[in-house]
């Protein structure tokens, strides 16, 4: 055989491959999607939504789970935005680089890779006990935060090396300072893709529950949260609680708190892909 | 020569990427409104020289200067300069045209918003008159709330050149202006250095030894390194008195 058509065969078979493993994801996907649907969406009607929890699962409702939810999307962005982004501008534009930074770098990739479980155990020290918030909002929102810290400044950073240097140039040559080259220029081009690595790091912190709870998140909660101090409960400790009872009935509940927590995170990544090709259109990166 | 009109002076200037010595001693004083020509091939040091006169390689990793530049007199790496204000008086147009990916006027006016300029009088005259003498109000002045990526790249370079003048520099710094570019716009800069050469101090960085020939009153030629010969164009390019500067004029190499 030529070592042509070898090559050419070798290119027809990874094709192949890469057919079969995409369609693996998307089947197994699909698989999971027609489970929950099928168990689920015969339980979702206005009531599950607006009802509190109850021992019986046919009364029991998702209320006091899906606003926690929104309380900690809320919580985790309002905190871990500033401090990310932040601190993603510093380490890219401001920090020397150095042996430090390398260091500094690779810690942040690090840490990006440490079991949820261990950022609650952080949090309850910290948050829970130290600084006295118990197993309130704030303390969950703060954990989570810290859990997605470090996707968001790496989203930051690489946001903001996809901007041209060519437009830094162009700036700092017009007599611009280093702040004002940020956020005139680069922030407003880079805002779109930073926006995009916070919403899908918070989509990741919305569906966690390990972290929760080890800060003492409840299981049942017969309230709806009024303020950041109050306990909570989110729809992952909620699904969790009802997966882990032995009656059926609870599993279609559980199904059914699925596919509303699935509604939420496809909003979320259907707004992150939406920016993400607006921002692609208007500056032609 | 005059010692009153000279504009830019360098003193002994050894530059380095780390290790490496990328310009050895380096004098040179260019007269106020003369255009200068920076020649020489790849990778000679005259675009580096060039950036070392408005301190734009002060941002890159291992980079190190030893000497001086004086501007006016003044040594603009003095602790005393501020680095904004060096580079409202020396402006500088790039290789490739990068505009803001914003509307032709926020372009123009950038550099006066940033300096806290809010007047919208003021910044409407700036942005007519600039694009004026960039020779593009014509085609964009109906047009001036497009976006500037909208524009071709010889109008994109036009308008990089009009926002380098509404900060009213009096040094232009130029490196390798129209190598983007098409033959006609390429004319078209090449005919606004010579306009603007009554008002400024042009110094131009180019690969194309005729653009030298046409724009510019002085040439140096570079040549690893080292600035090889200086002179006015006309006897650069009739009598070098350096055996390499004619290799390199007659095209033998680079």
């Amino acid at each position: 055989m030529s070592k042509r058509s070898l090559n050419n065969q070798k290119d027809r078979w990874f094709q192949y491959f890469g057919i079969f493993s995409t369609l693996i994801g998307l089947i197994l996907l699909a698989l999971f999607i027609f489970q929950i649907t099928r168990d689920g969406i015969g339980r979702i009607d206005w009531d599950f939504i607006v009802s509190l929890p109850s021992r019986f699962y046919a009364k029991a409702g998702i209320l006091p789970a899906w606003t926690g939810t929104l309380w900690i999307f809320a919580l985790t962005a309002i905190i871990v935005i500033p401090i990310g982004v932040g601190a993603g501008i510093y380490l890219q534009e401001y920090a020397k680089k150095g042996r430090l930074s390398n260091i500094l770098e690779i810690n942040i990739a690090n840490l990006a890779g440490v079991p949820s479980i261990i950022y609650g155990i952080i949090g309850l020290e910290i948050f829970v006990r130290v600084l006295q918030m118990g197993g309130s909002l704030l303390a969950g929102a703060f954990t989570l935060a810290l859990l997605i810290l470090p996707i968001i400044i790496v989203a930051t950073r690489e946001a903001f090396k996809a901007v041209p240097k060519s437009i830094k140039e162009a700036s700092y040559g017009l007599g611009a300072t280093k702040w004002q080259t940020i956020w005139y220029q680069i922030l407003p081009i880079a805002s779109a893709n930073i926006i995009t690595g916070v919403i899908l790091a918070l989509a990741r912190a919305i569906g966690e529950t390990a972290p929760l709870i080890v800060i003492g998140a409840l299981a049942y909660v017969p309230f709806v949260a009024k303020s950041p101090m109050d306990e909570f409960t989110v729809l992952p400790m909620q699904i969790f609680n009802w997966v882990s009872r032995p009656q059926h009935g609870f599993l279609m509940n559980a199904a059914a708190a699925i596919l509303v927590l699935l509604v939420f995170v496809f909003i979320l990544n259907g707004i992150a892909v939406y920016l993400r090709n607006r921002s692609r259109k208007k500056f032609g990166l | 020569m005059e010692n009153g009109n000279i504009k830019i002076e360098t003193k002994n200037i050894n530059a380095f990427y780390g290790e490496k010595k990328v310009l050895h001693n380096i004098d040179l004083q260019m007269e106020a409104n003369t255009v200068t020509a920076f020649i020489g091939p790849s990778g000679c040091g005259k675009s580096t020289f060039l950036r070392l006169l408005n301190r734009m390689n002060d941002y890159i990793d291992g980079f190190r200067k030893e000497g001086d530049v004086l501007i006016n007199g003044v040594d603009i790496y003095s602790k005393n300069t501020r680095i904004e204000e060096l580079r409202k008086q020396v402006g500088m147009v790039f290789q490739k045209p990068n505009p803001f990916p914003k509307t032709i006027y926020e372009n123009v006016v950038y550099g006066l918003r940033i300096q806290g300029i809010k007047d919208k009088q003021k910044l409407d005259a700036a942005v007519e008159n600039s694009l004026k003498r960039s020779a593009l109000w014509n085609e964009v002045k109906d047009d001036l709330q497009k976006n500037a990526l909208s524009l071709s790249g010889g109008q994109q370079q036009r308008l990089c050149i009009a926002r380098t003048l509404a900060v009213e520099p009096s040094i232009i710094l130029m490196d390798e202006p129209a190598s983007a570019l098409d033959p006609i716009s390429t004319a078209k800069i090449e005919e606004l250095i010579y306009e603007l050469k009554q008002d400024y101090t042009i110094v131009i960085v180019t690969h194309n030894m005729h653009q030298a020939g046409r724009v510019s009153d002085k040439t140096a030629f570079f040549l690893s390194g080292d600035l090889v010969e200086y002179n006015d164009t006309k006897a650069i390019f009739t009598s070098p008195k350096d055996q390499r500067t004619e290799n390199y004029i007659t095209g033998k190499f680079g």
